[in-house]
């Protein structure tokens, strides 16, 4: 494969789709599914057919506003329908080059607006399952030109000048980790992606993997020319069938196209990878502890240093980066590193995906330059809080994050500024809650998450997490003393300090951050034995019974 | 003929020493004759960095470090029992003794317990955090030693010593979290497993939760100074 011949092959498929009056782009992704938008676009299909119309129906991968699904774009005219069903598909098809339905239009400028897409650029917009789509929207383009007219040298250099910094939620410069595995000795190397995504709440990495999977695979190969690896393994939860099933089809038609295989693009650039699937363990993300599973082993984390970048699989020099981290890789080599950097606040550049669930009226998922404000986030994209509640908090950065209360919703999402607030960025998982919520219920929950999903290998982890749920439900069940909360913030600052992962190291920031913004829920529940949301079941004290 | 040893210099609670790169903090403090604590760690066996109790300081550095798996840096500056460190491995203890069923009176390592010595060394005198008191099981299926879950603090030495030492790999932990718990081949009777009966991880167990029959109601001193001459030996073959 050449790049003349990937240029063809685009001309091709954009020329058989123009070849259509309209093109109906109809949901598929896990939500849109889940309402039956196969059914929908089954419908669709039967009814151009029947009415012999010039349109084509695509299945496409996630359009975001999950919230409103199922999801149905007509181009060229790009009308969004929202809550389609298969009923509606003879309206739908009748409406083409009409006045759109207005009773299904979807017309939410503001939740678009804002928007930038870097790493959704194609999602709701290709069939995830065909390569030449990809391709038809300058998918390979980047590999074949860095393979072609780039170094090795010169790829990190243009990912440094993009200051793209690890979306996994460390933060980690990207630049900097794939100099150090490329400067690492050795002749075998390996190039991992993270899709274990485990975060409650958080579904990026799944939409990217289901909606536009090739880029994963461009960015992974990418990366592989640029520190010399010849191998790679996407680690995904097995609880994705459907991006594992997206993926698993990806991988053989890229290699079908030679865009992976051996001498990739006629050069001495060879590449293949693995999928391989996590058991179902949280702890497995954690890169030594993902690391663990692939060989075989179990997913348990190790001390660091030595770093995956010198020791990694199998002992060798591996790059772990996560899924999207590599799917902004493809455009930062198409536009440019000074491109990128462009983009973002000062020091997170860039884009960043998230998640949005809970108390939001558009749940669902969007992409926004870094720096915006939770405000813009949450009141603007988001839409706000249903049902005349109102806001009261959101956690950013999953099962480990924080919650910011109100008075932090106008400072600018990026990984130093959430850090200085006591939360994290995280993998891009944010839930919003709402006056109905017990902060200290809230806390309880997620220690129980990672109580639960604590691998067991450290102390302050395994015994510190499963202390704090105990102190914790003794003051949501409105027996807990002032001792109990004293010693839960001395246990907090234990575990956070000498835990031996990530995992350990961030499960008190749920409790430490409500602590520090909703500590008079806390004394309400100790002191006065009454939970203000009305959410915890604490009995009446026995004096008023008597 | 000269050997290329590359030597760094650092400091140790205020005590300068030397020491040879990719030795480990922990390695070139008890040369010196610096005591940190350790309890998951044990000389012959490859190193973890579970149990956390030999976190030490870095200046410069927010990071508590484990002196077991990290390695000496030139002119790094280390502190090892500052107060922010002894609270830590106080609380850490504290951890363990509410996590299972500690009752030294009746336990047959009573005296010889590194678990009960820690925490003497380490000041702790009471426990405030809420006793777990799991309900765990005894396995005396075996016909010389038996285990006891209420004892175990998972610090994973017999996993390793018959992993790397004897080599038949019978221990193992199963489950996550809370409840990992210790097992022979796949949680079968340790009597019924693939035991080759050598007892190397009586030995090197540093609480009372695997014993020899034969000792229960005597005192039972544990000898894991074994495993740094069969490793000599073992060498020198």
């Amino acid at each position: 494969m050449t790049i003349e011949e990937l240029d063809q092959i685009a001309e091709s498929t954009r020329a058989e789709y123009d070849k259509y009056d309209h093109e109906i782009n109809v949901c598929m992704g896990t939500g849109c599914l889940s309402q039956h938008s196969d059914n929908l676009k089954d419908a669709l299909a039967k009814v151009v057919e029947t009415q012999g119309k010039n349109v084509f129906v695509r299945r496409t991968g996630c359009m975001g506003l999950c919230a409103a699904g199922p999801l149905v774009l007509v181009d060229p005219e790009e009308v969004l329908y929202q809550h389609v069903n298969a009923s509606n598909a003879e309206a739908v098809v009748a409406s083409l080059g009409g006045e759109p339905i207005a009773a299904l239009q979807c017309d939410l400028r503001e939740h678009f607006d804002e928007q930038v897409h870097v790493v959704l650029e194609n999602s709701g917009h290709i069939d995830p399952e065909k390569i030449d789509d990809y391709i038809a929207r300058d998918g390979y383009q980047a590999l074949l030109t860095a393979l072609s007219d780039m170094t090795p040298k010169g790829v990190i250099r243009q990912i440094t000048e993009s200051g793209l910094r690890g979306r996994g939620g460390g933060g980690y410069p990207t630049g900097l980790k794939w100099g150090t595995v490329a400067k690492a000795a050795g002749d075998l190397k390996y190039v991992i992606c993270n899709g274990d995504e485990g975060d409650p709440g958080a579904f990026m990495d799944r939409s990217v993997l289901e909606s536009d999977p090739q880029r994963v695979i461009e960015g992974m190969a990418i990366a592989a020319y640029a520190v010399g690896a010849s191998k790679g393994y996407i680690y995904v939860r097995a609880e994705y069938p459907l991006a594992v099933s997206r993926l698993t089809n990806a991988l053989r038609d890229a290699r079908r196209r030679g865009l992976l295989g051996n001498n990739i693009g006629n050069t001495p650039f060879s590449f293949d990878v693995e999928i391989r699937l996590g058991a179902g363990a949280f702890v497995c993300g954690e890169e030594t502890a993902l690391i663990a599973s692939i060989e075989g082993r179990r997913g348990t984390p190790k001390p660091r240093p030595p770093y995956p970048a010198m020791s990694g699989l199998w002992g060798r020099p591996t790059l772990i980066n996560n899924v999207e981290t590599f799917a902004n890789i493809a455009p930062i080599i198409r536009k440019g590193g000074k491109w990128f950097a462009s983009m973002g606040s000062e020091r997170s550049k860039g884009t960043k995906v998230f998640a949005l669930t809970g108390k939001i009226t558009n749940t669902g998922l969007v992409e926004v330059p870094m720096g915006i404000s939770l405000r813009k986030i949450i009141e603007g994209i988001g839409g706000g809080v249903p049902d005349g509640h109102t806001f009261k908090a959101v956690q950013t950065g999953g099962p480990s994050g924080g919650c910011l209360p109100a008075e932090m919703l106008d400072i600018g999402v990026s990984y130093d500024a959430l850090l200085k607030v006591g939360s994290i960025m995280g993998s891009g998982g944010m839930i919003i809650m709402d006056d109905t919520s017990c902060m200290v219920n809230v806390a309880r929950f997620f220690v129980e998450f990672t109580m639960t999903e604590s691998c067991g290998k450290c102390i302050p982890c395994r015994a510190g997490t499963a202390q704090m749920h105990t102190l914790l439900s003794r003051i949501c069940a409105g027996t807990g003393t002032m001792e109990d909360l004293e010693l839960l913030e001395d246990l907090c600052i234990t575990v956070k300090e000498t835990s031996l992962c990530g995992l350990g190291q961030t499960s008190p920031n749920p409790v430490l951050s409500t602590l520090k913004y909703f500590r008079n829920e806390y004394i309400e529940h100790i002191v006065h034995k009454r939970c203000p949301a009305g959410v915890c079941n604490i009995e009446a004290p026995v004096e008023v019974l008597a | 003929m000269t050997v290329d040893v590359d030597v760094k210099t650092l400091v140790i609670d205020e005590q300068e020493v030397s020491a040879r790169a990719g030795q480990t903090i922990l390695e070139v403090a008890q040369e010196n004759d610096i005591k940190i604590p350790t309890l998951c760690h044990l000389d012959g066996l490859g190193d973890v960095g579970a149990c956390r109790l030999c976190l030490v300081e870095i200046k410069g550095s927010n990071k508590l470090l484990p002196a077991c798996v990290a390695t000496v840096q030139e002119g790094m500056e280390v502190s090892t029992n500052t107060e922010r460190l002894q609270k830590h491995r106080r609380s850490i203890l504290e951890m363990l003794f509410a996590e299972r069923n500690h009752i030294c009176s009746v336990c047959v390592s009573n005296g010889h317990c590194e678990l009960q010595t820690l925490g003497q060394e380490q000041g702790l005198t009471h426990v405030r955090l809420p006793y777990r008191n799991p309900e765990l099981t005894v396995d005396a299926s075996h016909e010389r030693f038996t285990v006891d879950h209420n004892r175990c603090i998972l610090c994973t030495r017999c996993v390793r010593v018959c992993s790397e030492v004897e080599g038949a790999h019978i221990w193992d932990v199963m489950g996550r979290g809370i409840d990992s718990i210790i097992i022979t081949d796949l949680h079968q009777e340790w009597g019924s497993s693939a035991c080759t009966r050598c007892g190397k991880c009586v030995q090197v167990c540093p609480t009372g939760a695997l014993f020899d029959k034969s000792k229960v109601g005597s005192d039972h001193p544990k000898y894991p100074d074994f495993l740094l001459q069969l490793n000599l030996m073992r060498e020198a073959q």
